[in-house]
């Protein structure tokens, strides 16, 4: 089963669920745990340990002087305007480029090959017996999330049961994390914002075609707006967690509230089994 | 002081006979200037002699990204000499001086004519 950690406003719990339900499971089962928020990647600070690093390229176009005369197909045919093509020479930018691999195919001349281009990195750990940790991290001043949220889910793919901590919003990078899961916790907080990022959130699983189940976080009691919200979308609230000092101070300090207090495992173990009728697995 | 700008003009600039580009809010000399380069709804071609004027609609103004090698390209393609903007993003700078297009930077809030106009007066800056 892959299931995603998603939300829609940040800040209001996903790595907290994560690895709290990623903590409890790899008690019993093998756990494979994705941090797809490769901008930002916490899970480390919860799980560390040494880790096998390596790079994440993509291609980009090499153009040969020699070869060009310039005609200028390639620069037209790029839609991202990473091509320039100039009466001496061609002006690449390597960060707009979507190594799509195009200038190379419409190229009279077949000036252009691609060579790889590092954006970031992907790294292995094993932090707890039965829990797997895979992390990305994009390259400062790099924008491509989305090809190393591919590698590391790839790097996933054939394991038993996945997590995958999605980065918050609902642009690029929550998209490729969600696509091809059997279903989704989104978790919210109830206020104002946390109810109208939620709104957005639920929008991309339901054209994704993921199911979704609400986690509450930080809740005061007077959560009345979401869940009727919930209810109007026939969303399932999975579990409601309360406002807590200690569990606020628990988080703060890197540690996992289902190990400071075990009792919570049960908890989690729910929402485990939830979230596998929600995607459909049998047990 | 004028010296040092003659000095560093082109031949083409000193003889004054230019294609230069401003970038518009409408399609007409006498329309606002636009001061963003790439989302800029028109380009107001000129000859700095005549004054006679293409405009061209630009096409990339709702793009998504990239929106300033393309506009770049777009310009370098009816071989302009001079543009004229308000903000020229670090793409489309790399694009022009590349090409050895010269950038000036106009804010005042007027028309294209008077960006025009002060352009010959030569009290325009250009672009860093």
């Amino acid at each position: 089963m892959k299931l995603a950690v998603a939300s829609g406003k940040g800040g209001t719990g996903k790595t907290m669920v994560a690895a709290n339900l990623a903590f409890t499971l790899s008690r019993t089962e093998p756990v494979t745990l994705v941090d797809c928020d490769v901008e930002e990647p916490d899970l480390n600070l919860f799980f560390s340990g040494s880790a096998t690093t390596t790079d994440v390229t993509v291609p980009v176009p090499v153009i040969d002087d020699a070869s060009c005369d310039r005609c200028g197909k390639c620069g037209e045919f790029c839609q991202y305007g990473a091509l320039t093509v100039l009466r001496d020479r061609v002006l690449f930018f390597p960060e707009l480029c979507h190594s799509c691999g195009g200038c190379t195919l419409v190229c009279p001349k077949r000036a252009i090959h691609e060579e790889p281009k590092r954006i970031g990195t992907l790294s292995v750990s094993a932090p707890l017996p039965g829990l797997n940790l895979i992390s990305g991290l994009l390259d400062t001043g790099s924008s491509r999330t989305v090809p190393i949220i591919r590698a590391i889910k790839e790097r996933a793919n054939n394991d038993p049961l996945v997590i995958c901590d999605s980065a918050p919003g609902t642009s690029c990078p929550v998209v490729e994390t969600l696509d091809g899961c059997d279903a989704c916790i989104l978790v919210t907080e109830s206020t104002p914002f946390g109810l109208h990022d939620l709104r957005l959130a639920v929008d991309v699983t339901a054209r994704l075609g993921v199911p979704a189940g609400i986690v509450i976080n930080r809740s005061d009691g007077k959560d009345e707006a979401t869940v009727r919200f919930c209810i109007d979308h026939d969303l399932e609230i999975l579990m409601t967690i309360p406002f807590s000092r200690e569990i606020a101070a628990i988080q703060s300090r890197g540690d996992l509230l289902c190990q400071v207090r075990p009792e919570w495992q049960k908890d989690f173990s729910a929402l485990a089994a939830k979230c596998k009728s929600l995607a459909g697995v049998e047990e | 002081m004028v010296y040092m700008i003659y000095a560093r003009m082109s031949k083409k600039e000193r003889r004054g006979i230019m294609k230069v580009c401003i970038t518009a809010q409408g399609a007409t000399p006498d329309a606002k200037v636009e001061e963003r380069f790439g989302r800029a709804p028109y380009f107001i071609l000129m000859d700095s002699e005549t004054e006679a004027f293409e405009a061209v609609a630009n096409p990339f103004a709702d793009g998504a990204g990239g929106v300033g090698p393309k506009a770049a390209q777009l310009i370098l393609n009816h071989q302009v000499a001079v543009l004229i903007s308000g903000l020229l993003g670090g793409n489309a700078k790399a694009v022009f001086e590349s090409a050895g297009v010269s950038m000036y930077i106009y804010r005042s809030g007027g028309s294209v004519l008077d960006a025009l106009k002060e352009f010959k007066n030569n009290t325009l800056e250009r672009a860093k």
